[in-house]
């Protein structure tokens, strides 16, 4: 793991209306590592990927990548710069096979740079790469399902492809919104060595996380939000014995323990 | 002087048209793009209560309003009903009714100088200076009226507020009891009720012509989208700001840019300000 | 797939096989084709399509209805850029007319006042209509919702009425004097052969990798934009392919009647377009095309009724949007690939 920030965000704050989604968030991310963040429901943490994402505009604040000053650009630019997101509610093409959901990421400008202007390396041909991409994330290559509508596609597959279309972009960094949420036990523990193989593979990931220990697992670090601003911050360990997080997860020590052993 | 009395009577009368507009689209999402066609209908109908069914002015005006608001009930329940929440249908389809009215209005010889409609109130008055007809006068009266009305109807009124509920989140107030169904109609019946209203206080300061559905429709979308898509408030600062811009023009430019001004209005903000004056952040609150 | 078993002529078992079924592979796209029956499955359909297009223009023998066909085509040449954004990008167009006047208008004033033949006239036309059109509706692109169903609908009338008052163009009487075309053949064989090459066109298009960017748009322009695709970049080019479609209609237009007027800002442009989409069934391509050649020729029927037209194409809009939205080719392909035949087990 290299000591160097991939990503920084410098006292990035944003309010809906009269509510303060996040207040004055300052943390940074480390090359290669895995970074979890938890919090409860309504702290922040999907409007943090936003914002750093693109997706809502920032009130102030700065968001640094690899030292680059990405503030409030369009999402897609930040794509292209190898920043990719999943979204919480899945958001597939649900009128496309599930194969040519990956095309479409294929076409964007950074997979052309990095993979042949086809998008995808030597052979060049798009559905053939999505094919091999979908393999990869734990699609069965000689079955029917890359070949089904995303529509007819279970939860636990739509999970696999919203990370495949990240991967599609040959990203540095994942910001992943609670890809593990919804998922049955047995889903989840093939997603967790997934998880560590694409950490292997040099990508960065941020993870927000409700499933606290399959996140912490796999998380280097983790940070915690309540009411749009950090708790703590630190190893796994240390964040689980914090008695805020504690009150702020559940008021309760006796439930939390049950959450974290169970 | 005369810029600003006239500006505030061409405002209102923007505010009347697109009020409409606004709340059918603020409440059940639905664009009503017949607005204007519903607009014309009730010049031609009152026309036609007076000249035909020799009814007297007054009665004439409420049997139109009644009838547009069984129109407006209709159109929904027979029409949109069947093609709600599919965005691209029910566009088409709103543009379509309109179309069918209007263009068969057209075809059936409305149109010409022998159209009009009674004004309220004869003759005029002077103002700071200005002459201005008491017709006019009425216009900022109803529209004063209407806006309050409005108001206090949503705040103080249970089908109000649960048209406000309806606006703000569909599926909350389902939940809540609300029925999403007839709202839409009650929403549809106002809307078109306004949009009659309107024209009954309008119409009467000059002819009624076919071609007005299509700019009523062009002035009060205009105005929804430089006040944000289904905010209230919105459009009637949209309608000021519009209003007055036009007059200047008219005063300063040329009459003939009085269309261009709406367009323009239209691109500008699309362009500066998606959202309209008041998208998004206060959406919630202002909507209807 | 295989619908039922059935016992016939004693020891001969056969059973009712789907005729589609061997050459669809795995998914709608791919397909397997091992016999020469099963190419003309297959290649069947375009080949009556095609001819029967071709053979229009020899079997017509009225001069007036030879134009027919011309205008038709002009009015397919829309319904195809309608369908094409509406069911593959997402954006309804309520303003065919639009086009059909950018383009129109172009190709008058390039052969009038710059005095270019309608070889050059056409191409350019077409091309300079697009960038106009897509320049003036940019400003809607970027956002979701109604807003360019909104701004199309404003745009036809909103010019013609400012040409009207400036008196520029030509004003009301519009542009006259245009040069036409040398002989009729040329008139319709061309128009025609662009209509299919525009069809076909834009079937492969849609199918391309381009064209599931554009289908992604549509489906959920978000998850295009995490993508690292410009939505407002991809919507443009697809307004553009649209428009110019319309433009080039226009310019024809403009060659054919050999004048360019505020009418051809007229709502036939727009609304037929819908009609015909709607009623031949929306995101077949194909059904856009055989819509406009049964509602045109009935409007040319109905010609002597006026504005009448159109509202009988709003009525038969409504009533099909309203109950059979589907539309007709949508029905006849799924009908088709439910063909079924006899084989041996």
């Amino acid at each position: 793991m290299k000591e160097e920030p991939i990503l920084q965000v410098l006292n990035a704050s944003k309010s809906f209306g009269g509510v303060q989604a996040l207040v004055d968030v300052s943390f940074e991310v480390k090359e290669g590592e895995v970074f979890g963040i938890i919090g409860p429901n309504g702290s922040g943490k999907t409007t943090l990927i936003n914002c750093i994402t693109g997706f809502v505009k920032m009130d102030s604040g700065k968001v640094l990548y690899r030292g680059k000053e990405i503030t409030n650009r369009p999402p897609n630019y930040i794509a292209n710069l190898g920043i990719t997101r999943t979204f919480q509610i899945m958001r597939p093409y649900y009128s496309l096979p599930a194969y040519k959901n990956l095309i479409i990421p294929l076409f964007s400008p950074r997979a052309r740079r990095k993979g042949g202007w086809r998008g995808g390396g030597k052979l060049g041909d798009r559905a053939t790469v999505s094919i091999d991409i979908l393999e990869e994330i734990g699609f069965e290559r000689d079955s029917f399902v890359p070949y089904k509508l995303a529509s007819s596609l279970p939860t636990g597959y739509l999970k696999r492809l919203e990370l495949a279309r990240c991967l599609a972009l040959k990203p540095d960094l994942i910001l992943c919104d609670e890809v593990f949420s919804g998922l049955s036990m047995s889903e989840i523990a093939s997603m967790v060595p997934l998880i560590e193989k694409l950490q292997m593979d040099g990508i960065t990931l941020v993870m927000i996380e409700h499933r606290l220990r399959e996140l912490f697992r796999v998380a280097n670090r983790v940070m915690v939000l309540n009411f749009g601003a950090i708790l703590t911050e630190g190893i796994p360990e240390e964040v689980m014995q914090d008695e805020r997080v504690k009150e702020a997860y559940l008021g309760s020590e006796k439930l939390l323990d049950y959450t974290f052993e169970a | 002087m005369d810029i600003l009395i006239y500006g505030i009577v061409n405002s209102f009368s923007l505010a009347l048209m697109a009020i409409g507009f606004t709340l059918v689209y603020g409440i059940s999402r639905l664009p009503n793009f017949a607005h204007g066609a519903l607009y014309v209908i009730t010049g031609f109908g009152v026309w036609w209560f007076i000249h035909k069914l020799h009814l007297n002015y007054a009665l004439s005006i409420i049997l139109a309003l009644v009838l547009m608001g069984l129109i407006g009930a209709g159109v929904y329940r027979f029409v949109l009903i069947r093609v709600r929440g599919m965005a691209t249908s029910e566009i088409i389809a709103t543009y379509a009714l309109g179309l069918a009215i209007l263009e068969f209005l057209r075809w059936r010889g409305f149109k010409g100088m022998t159209y009009t409609l009674p004004v309220f109130m004869e003759g005029s008055i002077q103002l700071a200076g200005v002459p201005i007809d008491l017709q006019r006068i009425i216009v900022i009266g109803i529209g004063i009226v209407v806006i309050s009305f409005m108001w206090l109807f949503t705040h103080y009124n249970k089908i109000g507020l649960a048209l406000r509920g309806m606006a703000q989140d569909e599926h909350a107030a389902m939940m809540l009891g609300i029925d999403s169904d007839w709202m839409a109609i009650i929403a549809m019946a106002i809307g078109s009720i306004l949009a009659g209203l309107s024209a009954i206080v309008l119409l009467p300061l000059g002819n009624i012509v076919v071609e007005a559905g299509y700019n009523v429709l062009i002035l009060s979308i205009a105005v929804c989208i430089v006040g944000g898509l289904g905010s209230w408030v919105g459009a009637i600062l949209a309608a000021f700001m519009i209003g007055f811009v036009q007059i200047l023009t008219v005063r300063y430019i040329q009459s003939h840019f009085h269309m261009v001004v709406a367009l323009l209005a239209i691109i500008l903000t699309l362009i500066l300000r998606p959202s309209g004056l008041f998208g998004r952040q206060k959406e919630l609150e202002e909507r209807v | 797939m295989v619908e039922k078993y059935e016992k016939v002529m004693g020891t001969i078992e056969r059973r009712k096989e789907r005729l589609d079924r061997g050459i669809k592979v795995r998914t709608e796209g791919i397909y397997a084709i091992s016999s020469l029956e099963e190419v003309a499955y297959l290649v069947l359909p375009r080949l009556i399509l095609i001819t029967g297009l071709l053979l229009l223009p020899a079997v017509i023998p009225s001069l007036y209805w030879k134009r027919v066909i011309s205008i038709t085509c002009i009015y397919a040449l829309l319904a195809l850029g309608f369908d094409f954004l509406a069911n593959f990008v997402g954006l309804v167009s309520l303003g065919g007319a639009f086009y059909i006047g950018a383009g129109g208008y172009m190709a008058a004033i390039l052969n009038k006042y710059v005095g270019l033949s309608p070889i050059f006239t056409i191409p350019l036309a077409t091309f300079s209509g697009a960038i106009i059109c897509t320049l003036l509706l940019l400003p809607a692109l970027p956002l979701r919702g109604v807003y360019f169903a909104i701004v199309t609908l404003m745009y036809p009338l909103a010019i013609a009425r400012i040409i009207e008052a400036l008196n520029i163009l030509g004003g009301t009487d519009g542009i006259l004097g245009v040069a036409g075309f040398p002989t009729r053949w040329i008139e319709q064989y061309l128009i025609i052969l662009i209509v299919i090459f525009a069809l076909f066109g834009l079937r492969r298009l849609v199918n391309e990798d381009i064209g599931l960017v554009f289908r992604g748009v549509k489906d959920n322009d978000q998850a295009v934009r995490a993508s690292g695709l410009s939505i407002t970049l991809y919507k443009s080019i697809a307004v553009f392919i649209a428009s110019g479609l319309g433009s080039l209609g226009g310019a024809y237009l403009s060659h054919i009647y050999m004048w360019s007027g505020i009418s051809q800002f007229a709502l036939d442009f727009s609304i037929i377009p819908i009609a015909a989409t709607v009623v031949g069934g929306g995101g077949t391509l194909v059904g856009p095309l055989l819509g406009c050649f049964f509602l045109v020729p009935i409007s040319e029927f109905l010609r002597a009724f006026g504005t009448l037209r159109i509202v009988f194409y709003s009525l038969i809009l409504m009533a099909f949007i309203m109950f059979r939205s589907e539309g007709v080719m949508v029905y006849a392909q799924r009908k088709y690939h439910q063909f079924e035949r006899w084989v041996k087990v």
